[in-house]
Formats: C-alpha cells, sequence, structure tokens
C-alpha cells in the first residue's frame, strides 16, 4: 500500500493548496492598505465604521430570533413526531429537505408577492414586519439543518420513558417539553443553532430583496466600492464561521452517547 | 395533573402510555406538530405554490402557456438557465469527485490521524464559507491585481488574463463554487466511506478479488447512492447561488438567480408574470434533479439489499 499512501499525500497536498492559497492571499491582501507596509490599518477601518457596527448588529440580532423561532417550531414537532406521530415522519422530513431544494431566491420572491402591501397579511407594510418576514425566511433557511440536529439529539435519550417519568410525576406538556426533554437536547439544539448562526450572519439575497439593513447587504456595497476592506471582511467572515463551527465541534464531545447512533 | 385536562378526553379516561398508536385519532394529536406545519405551508409551501400558479397566468389572472414558453424562446433567458445549468453541473461533478478524492485519501490513505481531523473541521467551515466573503476571497487571489495574479505575472511571467481567464465565464465561476462544493461532499461522503467495513475487503480478497474488482463490485455499488444524492445536493447547492456571482460583476452576470433577482427588483424584463415563470423554471430544474437522485437511489438499494 506504500503507492497508495504516496497519493493520498499528493491529493491532501493539492487540496490544502487549493483551500489555503486563497486564504493566505485574501489575508496578505487585507495587510496592504498601507502603501509599502503591512498594516491592520483595513481591520481598523472596517471595524470603526458606524454601517458595520450598525449592520452587524442587526443581523445578529436577526440570528438570534431566527434561532428562537427555529426552536420553538422543530423541538416540538420532532419530539411530538417521536412520540406520537412516526408514521408521518417521511413528510416532515421531505418538508424540511424542501428548502435546499427550492432556491433562497425563489423563497422570499413568493414572500414579496403574498405578503406585500396589498395583501391581507402586510407583512411588508412596515419595517418591524419586514425584519419579522427576514426571520422568518432565515428560519426556512436554516430548517434542514434545525431538523436534524434536534432529531439526532432526540436519537440518543429515550424519549417515551422520559415523558412517561414526568407524567407520572404530574408535568403538564409545557413543562415536559421546556424542563425534560429539552435540557436534554441542549448540546444539538445549540449545534443547530450555531450552524444557523454561520449561514444567517452574511446572508445577502434575503436581506437585499426584502431591502433591510443586515450584514450582507453592507458586504456587497463594500465589495462594489472598496479595494482592501473587502478583504479584511472576508478574514473576519471566515473567522465567524471558524469559531460557530469550533463552537460545535466542542459542544459534540459533551453530548451523551448511546448505542443508538443516527444511521 | 393540569396535563391531562391539556390532552383529550380519550385519553385521559384511558390511563395508556401516551406513545399507544390506534387507528383513529383525534386532531389533537396532531397539536405539537401544529406549528410546524402552519409554518411550512405559510412560510415554504404557498408562497411556492404561489409563484408556480402566477407562471401559468396572464396578468389579468387568465390561464396561460406564454410565459413558461418564453422561458425557451427569449434567448437571454434560455441563455442564462444554460450557463446556470453548465456552472452547477460542473461545478457538482468536479466537486463531487474532488471531495471524493480527498475523502478516500484522509480515510483509507493511511495518512496520520490529525490529517483527517484537521480536514473535516476545516470542510465544515468552508462549506459554510460562501456568498460575498468568498467572492471577496477570490478577488484579493485572482482578481486584476490579486496576490497570485500579481506573483504568477512578476515570477513567472505568466498573465492568466491575457490566458483569457476571467471569473465571469464559466470555469472561472467553477473554480470558486468549488471552494464550497468540495468540504460540502467531503463532510457528507466521510461518514458514508467511514459506513464500508473492513471485513468486506477481507472477505473480498478471500475469495481472490483484486482490489480493483473490490472498489469496482463492493466499493462503488455501496457508496453510489450517498456519491449521488450528494451531487445532486451540490448541483442545487450552486443552481440557486447568487451572491457569489453577484460581488463579481453585479446585475450584469447572465446566470438564472441573477436574472431573477433583477426582475424582482426592477421588473427588467418588462412583465411580471415572466418573473413567475424563472422561479417556476428554476424549482423545476432542481426538483427534477430530486426526482432523478430517487429514481436512481430506489434503483441501487434493490441491489444493496
Amino acid at each position: 500500500m506504500k503507492s497508495g499512501k504516496f497519493w493520498a499525500w499528493v491529493v491532501f497536498g493539492i487540496g490544502t493548496a487549493y483551500f489555503f492559497i486563497p486564504l493566505l492571499a485574501t489575508f496578505e491582501f487585507s495587510l496592504r492598505m498601507r502603501r509599502g507596509v503591512h498594516s491592520f490599518d483595513a481591520y481598523q477601518v472596517v471595524l470603526g465604521d458606524p454601517r458595520f457596527q450598525a449592520t452587524f448588529l442587526y443581523s445578529v440580532v436577526a440570528a438570534i430570533f431566527t434561532i428562537i423561532l427555529g426552536v420553538l417550531i422543530v423541538v416540538p414537532a420532532a419530539y411530538w413526531i417521536r412520540l406520537r406521530l412516526p408514521q408521518i415522519r417521511p413528510i416532515v422530513e421531505f418538508i424540511t429537505l424542501l428548502p435546499l431544494v427550492i432556491p433562497a431566491i425563489v423563497i422570499v420572491f413568493g414572500y414579496i408577492r403574498m405578503y406585500g402591501s396589498n395583501s391581507p397579511l402586510p407583512f411588508l407594510a412596515s419595517d418591524l414586519g419586514a425584519s419579522a418576514l427576514l426571520v422568518i425566511g432565515y428560519a426556512t433557511l436554516a430548517l434542514p439543518y434545525m431538523y436534524r440536529a434536534v432529531d439526532t439529539g432526540l436519537r440518543t435519550i429515550d424519549v417515551r420513558t422520559l415523558t412517561e417519568a414526568a407524567q407520572i410525576l404530574g408535568a403538564g406538556w409545557g413543562t415536559i417539553i421546556t424542563r425534560v426533554i429539552l435540557p436534554n437536547v441542549l448540546i444539538a439544539v445549540l449545534s443547530g443553532a450555531f450552524l444557523t448562526f454561520a449561514i444567517v450572519i452574511g446572508e445577502f439575497t434575503m436581506a437585499s430583496l426584502l431591502n433591510r439593513p443586515a450584514f450582507g447587504p453592507y458586504l456587497q456595497n463594500i465589495g462594489a466600492n472598496r479595494a482592501y476592506e473587502p478583504a479584511a471582511l472576508a478574514i473576519i467572515a471566515f473567522a465567524i464561521t471558524w469559531g460557530c463551527m469550533s463552537l460545535i465541534q466542542i459542544l459534540s464531545r459533551f453530548a451523551p452517547k448511546s448505542a443508538n447512533r443516527p444511521n | 395533573m393540569t396535563d391531562l385536562s391539556l390532552s383529550n378526553q380519550s385519553i385521559a379516561t384511558k390511563p395508556a402510555p401516551p406513545t399507544e398508536a390506534t387507528a383513529f385519532r383525534l386532531p389533537t394529536q396532531w397539536i405539537g406538530v401544529a406549528p410546524f406545519f402552519v409554518f411550512a405551508l405559510m412560510f415554504l409551501i404557498m408562497p411556492t405554490l404561489y409563484l408556480v400558479i402566477g407562471a401559468f397566468q396572464t396578468g389579468e389572472g387568465g390561464f396561460t402557456l406564454d410565459n413558461v414558453l418564453q422561458l425557451v424562446s427569449d434567448p437571454s433567458i434560455a441563455n442564462s438557465y444554460w450557463v446556470s445549468i453548465k456552472i452547477s453541473f460542473w461545478s457538482a461533478i468536479v466537486g463531487a469527485f474532488a471531495g471524493l478524492a480527498i475523502a478516500v485519501a484522509i480515510v483509507r490513505g493511511g495518512l496520520p490521524s490529525w490529517v483527517r481531523s484537521a480536514t473535516l473541521t476545516f470542510s465544515g467551515v468552508a462549506s459554510n464559507f460562501a456568498g460575498l466573503p468568498l467572492a471577496f476571497a477570490f478577488i484579493a487571489t485572482l482578481g486584476r491585481v490579486g496576490i497570485v495574479t500579481v506573483l504568477l505575472r512578476d515570477i513567472f511571467n505568466l498573465n492568466i488574463y491575457a490566458l483569457g481567464f476571467n471569473f465571469l465565464t464559466t470555469w472561472g465561476l467553477i473554480v470558486v463554487y468549488l471552494f464550497f462544493q468540495i468540504p460540502l461532499m467531503v463532510v457528507i461522503i466521510v461518514p458514508a466511506i467511514d459506513g464500508l467495513k473492513k471485513e468486506w475487503n477481507e472477505a473480498a480478497a478471500t475469495l481472490g478479488a483484486t482490489q480493483w474488482q473490490y472498489w469496482r463490485m463492493v466499493v462503488i455499488p455501496v457508496l453510489f447512492p450517498s456519491f449521488l444524492g450528494t451531487v445532486i445536493l451540490l448541483f442545487a447547492n450552486a443552481f440557486g447561488a447568487i451572491a457569489t456571482a453577484y460581488a463579481f460583476a453585479g446585475p450584469q452576470l447572465n446566470i438564472v438567480p441573477i436574472k431573477l433577482y433583477s426582475q424582482i427588483n426592477g421588473d427588467v424584463l418588462h412583465n411580471p408574470q415572466l418573473g413567475y415563470a424563472i422561479a417556476f423554471g428554476m424549482i423545476v430544474i432542481t426538483g427534477l434533479a430530486n426526482v432523478f437522485y430517487i429514481w436512481f437511489r430506489t434503483r441501487s438499494e434493490r441491489w444493496l439489499k
């Protein structure tokens, strides 16, 4: 197998070159704002820009609401399917996969036409409504990941026994979900949450078409008008994505291990 | 015991465990999944259906096939579909094979274990590193004054733009899209390769199979469904992607999502119904890809039994 190992290194080497050269080059480029020397000027300019702060904050808040909405929709549904309605699992799984099939731009186009100012449900008539619609749109984008994360988490615990035990002790459904089920799948929920955050934070299409002051449209604006700041923003965005994924990995170490792992 | 009053009478009178399945269900059984279905219906299914129906309507609401036919007859729209399909198809194929090669290398190549974990972590990050920042990274690298462009010009006297390289060509975009396509393939296919049992290789060897026969008759058939499924996912992933391409050229680039984006923003086609038809066409293409996938998978699962 000596030649096999050689080719494995070759493949790995080519892959490393393809993925690291752009990252290193971007980093180098981002340091060139001051002529002749390497400096962090581009980062200073970007981080000090009030529009950066405002749009970034907007997107962080939108991401947090997206996560809350996703949890409220997905956790009860996934729990209930495990407990009572296993026969509708294929339908629900199919629906959760739809956002991977229907492009985001199509979904948001549908929103604009269905929930415009003159429609029966005029989300787009007010700023707050439009922001709510953006959060809703993000929740649909995150649906496949959130559902899978929560379902995987539920798989590792004995939903029925926990529910019965809680019922015997006199717990209501609200108590069961918030104080028994949710803490047990908290790590899975958090994994889904960080993935959602990574997807949502720089999202461009929906935010731009709904005309929201989010981070994605700001990125687009800077990209079209500046030279060095976009490179700095790319590095910052990469760092954020990296941070989210690392948190997911760290969390997975605390996840309960059980015999019935995802199949 | 407040919970029992919340659940319905049939459960209250029958102290059975909540999992007991009965043929007849009262609507209260659906209460836990109701928010999910209401949400999916209102914000996923109905908006999509709205566009699909709109694609077959005239401005006054009558039935027509004109909008959909115009997708094919209008050369600019037809061309944008063709370019999008080409980019999505080739970035999915190249990304899938490159990702498979990397996955096989790190799982079966006898590389040290840190290589595997580092690659998987990186793939998780890179597969989510798309959109505008990805475009910025490639502009800083291979743009007109990008680091690599300048290095190649100064050291090797090689002007890639004189050689025809451009982000706005099909292959220019494919090179960029591979940055998220390859890692996505790695993330999905590594668990499938892990699922190949060592015993199968030994069993095949015991029966006198060569390494090539083992790959052709065991590995490829076992991996095929997940491989194909991922190719379809990569295709849809690239087909709907807009931000990266938009960052390179703004609204000029002629691919379907950008065409739809301009149409939504400013009705550049001067026919609002045509926008519905373009959206409908996108759904049909990604939908067809999935139908193919399901068809292939049922076929290959028959062989796997």
